[in-house]
């Protein structure tokens, strides 16, 4: 059954406070989820008061202040700090996005923040993707033909061009799949939106020949069905992108196939 | 979602997330539920006014208004179209929340042959009321 109750190694408790902002005028609490798997603890919050005077504006640049400068066990993936990469996904102040893009200025109060949700956790804020990523794979997200290779580049009007618009800028950060509540419940079997969009995305494209294939693939009640357009997955979209709309489009083809 | 997926597996990631494959439908369900979901509109709006009109009124006034060709035709639509719709997304719901699959099976078929009893039951009342009594 669905898990409404934590269990009891992931109980979340109080961790400690470290007061870095010495009465700055721009004092802000970040409170920060942190597990380590090496000590046996359940997981817990700690409490960083920073100067905000003393880094950039964007949540990104705070976690990075805090592991330079107050607790270098602060564990959390982050590349490019532009938004391109997708690296830096996690909760923050209850929304799934990128630390990068998100501007401390917009949080009111503590900044809270925690991994993406119901994703297994390696380490603090560093989720294990493993699963997601193999489900990316399954959908074969590569250019996929039947007729032989051409001596020159495969041919693409405009038009089938600005098909891919709003599929191609996805960068995998896996804001989308982890905010949905149906890849929760059921993320073994349901692709989840962000993998959904990644499959359309392929479906559309005017150069591929397997597109039934694609969606052969897909016909399933729990890879694509489980879709309850929740829409959660556009809310959560930090690039605003449109995964929903996505779906819709693959459960288009599904009937127009009939 | 780790829940459903076996911790210490030592199955490849691709393995488990390719699974026992595509069941290749799902569509009929997802089109039906649609279909039914629009064919309810003017059938729940019908049973609504008529249930309205005879507000205060007696049996036989009643009996009297499923006797109609025309209501008792609409009466069995309504009463098959929402049990099925009904049971379909029940379904859905079911499939969901439970992962235990013995419980998911047997929650499915008991909500199905409530469904479809009820359906019966009620297509069976408005042909009795039409043709004898």
């Amino acid at each position: 059954m669905v898990e409404f109750n934590l269990p009891a190694n992931s109980k979340v408790g109080v961790g400690k406070t470290i007061n870095a902002a010495n009465g700055a005028k721009r004092a802000k609490s970040f409170k920060i989820y942190r597990w380590t798997p090496d000590d046996g603890q359940n997981p817990r919050v700690d409490t960083y008061i920073v100067d905000l005077d003393k880094f950039g504006p964007m949540v990104l640049d705070a976690i990075i202040y805090i592991k330079n400068n107050i607790d270098s066990t602060l564990t959390f993936r982050r590349s490019c700090r532009e938004g391109i990469c997708g690296s830096c996904a996690m909760n923050i102040d209850g929304l799934n996005t990128l630390a990068c893009l998100k501007a401390i200025e917009d949080i009111k109060g503590d900044v809270k923040i925690y991994p993406l949700p119901h994703m297994p956790v390696v380490k603090d804020l560093v989720p294990d993707l493993k699963h997601i990523y193999a489900q990316l794979a399954s959908i074969k997200p590569w250019l996929q033909t039947q007729s032989p290779a051409p001596s020159r580049e495969r041919l693409q009007s405009p038009e089938d061009r600005a098909k891919l618009d709003g599929l191609y800028e996805c960068i995998l950060c896996f804001c989308c799949s982890t905010s949905c509540p149906s890849y929760w419940w059921n993320g073994d079997r349901y692709l989840g939106p962000s993998i959904l969009l990644q499959a359309y995305r392929w479906i559309v494209d005017s150069r591929d020949e397997m597109t039934g294939e694609r969606l052969d693939n897909l016909e399933d009640p729990f890879r694509l069905y489980r879709c309850h357009t929740i829409m959660n997955c556009t809310k959560a979209c930090p690039k605003g992108l449109n995964p929903a709309k996505a779906i819709a489009e693959i459960k288009k083809l599904m009937v127009q196939r009939r | 979602m780790a829940a459903n997926l076996s911790k210490k597996s030592l199955r490849s990631p691709l393995a488990e997330a390719r699974g026992l494959g595509s069941a290749k439908h799902g569509t009929e369900h997802w089109w039906h539920q649609r279909v039914t979901a629009i064919a309810l509109v003017p059938l729940t709006i019908w049973f609504v006014f008529g249930v309205i009109r005879h507000l205060g009124a007696d049996h036989a006034a009643f009996v009297a208004w499923m006797k109609s060709p025309f209501s008792a035709v609409m009466m069995a639509l309504t009463a098959a179209v929402t049990f099925h719709h009904a049971q379909s997304g029940l379904q859905v719901v079911i499939e969901d929340y439970v992962h235990n699959e013995l419980a998911k099976v047997l929650s499915i078929l008991a909500v199905k042959f409530v469904c479809y009893a009820l359906a019966a039951a009620c297509v069976f009342s408005v042909l009795k009321i039409s043709f004898g009594a």
